[in-house]
């Protein structure tokens, strides 16, 4: 220690601390003596041991330990997870049993992920690395040392230890350490126990924080008066180390962090801050102990002293209790006779709460177990309604308007609630104690708190929600949107295609029109040449008319044939039937074609063209069928005349040429024959000279047909001409007549003609 | 100077009424700029109203999420179409408009105390994609063919994503209070009160 700092100390130690003045406050029955009276006692090893995963504040450690697994006593079982979080250790040498839910110290009752230990009673302690000299150490090896030992606050809230101490660490200066040795509460004396039994081990314990904080200016030890024997206990080990002892009157609750900065330095701990943040850091003394265990001894946390008191209990003491002990384990070590409707109460009797299951082991924070009995501890009379008396607003350590918020709990009005600052209540539980109406007040606080930050996980989690919907939405409409223009782009691009299609199309339609028109009057032109002239369709129906009368006669004369009994081949009776049949469809074809020929030859003009054609184009049969058709007829109309006269000359004459007639008509009848029989020559008229003459004639009077008067007149002078010429050559009388008669009716024509002419 | 006053003693109906005129025009010039330059955006009841509203996205108010059922509250439709806002928001959402606090609209769904949350049976999923369609905040995680499951965190137990499961494997259970979720109940009433309710 150099110069400086002894003089530093010893101009703080000539000063008493100031100790200032704090609002509201209670002075309930302190019930300490109970159990002070038969010194710190050993809470014998049980058979098994539960320990709670999470006996912190903050996130539960990790088990390391697989169920089976042999464990040494102090040996790590459960590994921190996060910063905040602390490790779990093994408070005795045995065997993991289980790792499972199992009924833990909780106000709810619930069970919790604990790892149980069955001690095999032999003690056995893990590796230990106790460090000497802790000032050789950097604050950063004791940190990780007093993390690694799972050190968690004692006091009751369970803040990791390392966390808190890590200020200096990470920059902010630390000028007061404070010890919290206050230990406010009523029946609880395990502080009081603690410094009775080691104050040097304390005192090394506030030499370390020190050391890891930097050496601070000032180091107090905050101690209420009602604990002489510690303050003696403590007092010769503090010499010359620059501690001090600040002992302040007893009130409740004088333990609470922010009233004992309050009481010891007159600063008040402002909404949402923390005390590193001014310049001090406040560690409980039971923690101080813990963290002197874990690097001079280098045990970590496994055990603790823990307060078994109330008039349920026949030997109330300070207990050193391993973690994890059953509660009834130590209960019954005290002589614990449970009463009837009483609770087991973890915590003192402001703060603390009732137990459900007296299996629940004690933890690092089990400060007290109180059994009270009926008469210490009645039950709540019935709640009356607020009389507005303002005992709670007086009593209140926070300087809060208990009875305000109460309302204000009550309607559930949150902003209210928020605006008159309910997150300052510390819970301590003076207003209930004092309110003369026995509101639970605080029982109506924690709900409050507990709605108020339901509510705000609400919110985050509807903020959260309403993130999540709107990006949903937006994807959505994106994905909608992405789909409609793909679908544009497509029926953009379909209409392009369409359009060039359509306009190739358009080009090979202008050529495919052309060509398919030239194709149209190409097949127009052959059919046109096809269709022939009417001489031709009359031709082609004729012929269909021969054939079909051929093949009549074909028929008729093969079934007169075969009906003949001469026949080699007589046909059967079905064979004629179907003969007959042919014949006649034959026949009905032949009426067909030559209806059709009909027809045309009456819609068409008949004119000399088609006479001559029919005439010259008769067949030989049609001609000597005609010609006995009109022999046949002169011959009726004669025997007609020949009934009918009765002239005898004329008679003979009549007989003569009937006898005529009919000798003409068998010859006729006999060529007709002739021709019918021989009915496979029956052809048109093939002769060429024949035809030549025919379609000379026909020729001619095709060009005579669409003349012009000119051409007309022309023509007739032409001939008249001719016809003079051969008048002059000829000789013949006979034929001169003829000639001139002829020349005469030209004459006349052309008269005509060229009236016609001259008068269109 | 000595023309005005002249004006003012001479004329003063004209005076006054150039006066008022050239302040009408002035503080008009004043309005004008601040309705400009101050000018809020957006409709911020809507905004309001959407704060208040739990953010199921659940649909049972008729609308596509709880932003369009804002909406259509700025609009005039009635604030309790909200069965899982409950009392509790009808009542938030009177105070906010200034209207009567009316009960829910039972036609719309009844209030759940009990908060539930989409769970997939994933031996039964077939992994077809239609409840992560359906759901609202993308809170189901899976692709075609493969296992589905909820994020129990992002859930808002809408019961949206129940109904299109061909397989029936999604089950809405309750979210159960775990030792970390816990919190203290409120005392039950006073003596008095009690004795108020029963008579």
């Amino acid at each position: 220690m150099t110069a400086d700092q002894a003089t530093k100390i010893a101009s703080i130690t000539i000063h008493e601390p100031v100790i200032h003045k704090t609002p509201g406050g209670i002075h309930p029955p302190d019930n300490k003596q109970q159990s002070l009276q038969r010194g710190l006692g050993i809470a014998p090893l049980p058979e098994k041991l539960v320990l709670p995963l999470n006996q912190h504040s903050g996130a539960p450690a990790t088990p390391i330990v697989a169920v089976g697994d042999t464990v040494l006593k102090g040996q790590k079982i459960a590994e921190p997870s996060g910063s905040v979080s602390a490790a779990v250790h093994a408070p005795t040498s045995g065997t993991v049993t289980a790792i499972g839910l199992h009924p833990v110290a909780h106000p709810s009752g619930m069970n919790a992920p604990c790892i149980t230990i069955e001690s095999d009673g032999k003690e056995q302690w893990c590796q230990r690395n106790p460090v000497s000299n802790f000032t050789s150490q950097s604050p950063q090896t004791l940190l990780a040392s007093i993390r690694d030992a799972g050190i968690a606050g004692l006091g009751g809230a369970g803040f990791p230890s390392h966390i808190k101490l890590s200020a200096a660490d990470n920059g902010q200066a630390i000028d007061t350490l404070i010890i919290n040795a206050t230990e406010c509460e009523p029946y609880i004396t395990a502080d009081d126990q603690l410094m009775r039994s080691y104050p040097q081990q304390v005192v090394t314990g506030i030499q370390i924080l020190a050391h890891i904080l930097g050496q601070p200016q000032r180091i107090l030890i905050g101690i209420e008066d009602n604990k002489p024997q510690a303050c003696d206990a403590l007092q010769p080990h503090l010499q010359s180390t620059g501690i001090q002892l600040a002992k302040f009157p007893t009130k409740y609750p004088s333990g609470g962090e922010k009233q004992l900065i309050q009481i010891l330095t007159g600063k008040e701990l402002p909404n949402g801050r923390l005390p590193a943040d001014m310049g001090i850091v406040c560690q409980n003394i039971g923690t101080v102990h813990a963290i002197y265990r874990a690097i001079v001894e280098g045990t970590p946390l496994i055990s603790r002293i823990t307060t078994i008191t109330g008039d349920a209990c026949a030997e109330p003491q300070n207990l050193e209790t391993l973690i994890g002990t059953p509660m009834r384990h130590l209960l019954e070590h005290c002589g614990y006779q449970a009463q009837a409707g009483q609770p087991v109460v973890m915590g003192g009797p402001m703060m603390g709460f009732a137990l459900t299951d007296l299996d629940a082991p004690a933890i690092k924070t089990t400060n007290c177990l109180l059994a009270p009995s009926t008469a210490e501890m009645p039950p709540q009379p019935p709640a009356q309604p607020c009389i507005r008396c303002g005992l709670c607003a007086e009593a209140c350590p926070a300087n809060l308007l208990p009875q305000q918020l109460l309302w204000h709990a009550q309607a559930r009005n949150h902003q209210r609630l928020q605006s008159h600052n309910l997150f300052d209540c510390i819970e301590c539980g003076a207003c209930a104690y004092v309110c003369p109406s026995h509101i639970p007040l605080v029982q109506h606080y924690r709900a409050a708190k507990a709605e108020l930050r339901q509510a705000a996980r609400e919110r985050i989690k509807s903020d959260r929600a309403r993130e999540r919907f709107e990006y949903n939405k937006q994807r959505k409409q994106q994905a909608e949107a992405e789909k409609a223009a793909k679908r544009e782009a497509r029926r953009i691009a379909a209409e392009q295609a369409k359009a060039t299609l359509a306009k190739t199309h358009a080009q090979q339609e202008q050529t495919p029109t052309e060509q398919a028109s030239d194709v149209v009057q190409a097949a127009l032109q052959q059919v046109a040449a096809k269709q022939a002239s009417p001489e031709q369709q009359r031709a082609k129906l004729e012929r269909s008319v021969n054939s079909a009368e051929s093949r009549l006669q074909r028929l008729e004369k093969k079934l007169a044939e075969g009906q003949a009994e001469s026949s080699d081949a007589p046909l059967s009776e079905e064979q004629v039937s179907g003969y007959q049949a042919q014949i006649e469809s034959a026949r009905l074809k032949l009426t067909e074609t030559q209806q059709k020929l009909k027809e045309f030859n009456n819609g068409q003009q008949t004119n000399l063209e088609d006479k001559v054609t029919a005439k010259v184009l008769a067949s030989p049969k049609q001609t000597a069928d005609k010609k006995v058709a009109s022999l046949q007829k002169r011959l009726t109309g004669i025997e007609e005349k020949l009934a009918a006269c009765d002239d005898d000359d004329l008679r003979q004459a009549l007989e003569n040429s009937a006898s005529k007639f009919r000798s003409k008509l068998q010859d006729a009848q006999q060529e007709a024959s002739a021709l019918a029989a021989n009915s496979g020559n029956d052809k048109p008229v093939t002769d060429p000279a024949t035809v030549a003459a025919t379609q000379q004639a026909l020729a001619a009077n095709k060009q005579k047909a669409p003349l012009t008067p000119q051409q007309q007149v022309e023509r007739l002078q032409q001939r008249m001409q001719k016809a003079e010429e051969r008048l002059a050559t000829l000789s013949d009388p006979v034929q001169i007549d003829a000639l001139q008669t002829s020349l005469a009716n030209l004459q006349q024509k052309l008269a005509d003609a060229q009236r016609a002419l001259e008068n269109p | 100077m000595d023309r005005l006053y002249d004006m003012v003693a001479q004329e003063p109906l004209l005076a006054a009424l150039y006066a008022l005129v050239g302040l009408a025009i002035l503080f008009g010039g004043i309005l004008g700029f601040a309705a400009v330059r101050y000018k809020v955006e957006g409709d911020p009841i809507v905004d309001q109203i959407d704060e208040l509203l739990p953010q199921t996205q659940c649909g049972q108010c008729g609308h596509p999420g709880c932003r369009p059922y804002a909406e259509a509250i700025a609009n005039g439709e009635a604030i309790n179409h909200c069965p899982p806002g409950g009392q509790d928001t009808i009542d938030a959402l009177a105070n906010l408009l200034g209207v009567e606090s009316i009960p829910l609209d039972a036609e719309h769904g009844e209030e759940s105390d009990v908060a539930t949350v989409a769970y997939i049976r994933e031996d039964e999923c077939i992994g077809c994609t239609k409840c992560i369609q359906a759901c609202p905040v993308d809170a189901i995680l899976g692709a075609a063919k493969l296992m589905h499951t909820v994020i129990a965190d992002e859930c808002t137990g809408c019961d949206l994503c129940v109904e299109p499961c061909p397989v029936d494997c999604i089950d809405m259970i309750p979210v159960t209070t775990t030792i970390d979720t816990w919190s203290w109940q409120r005392p039950g009433l006073i003596a008095t009160d009690r004795q108020g309710e029963v008579a």
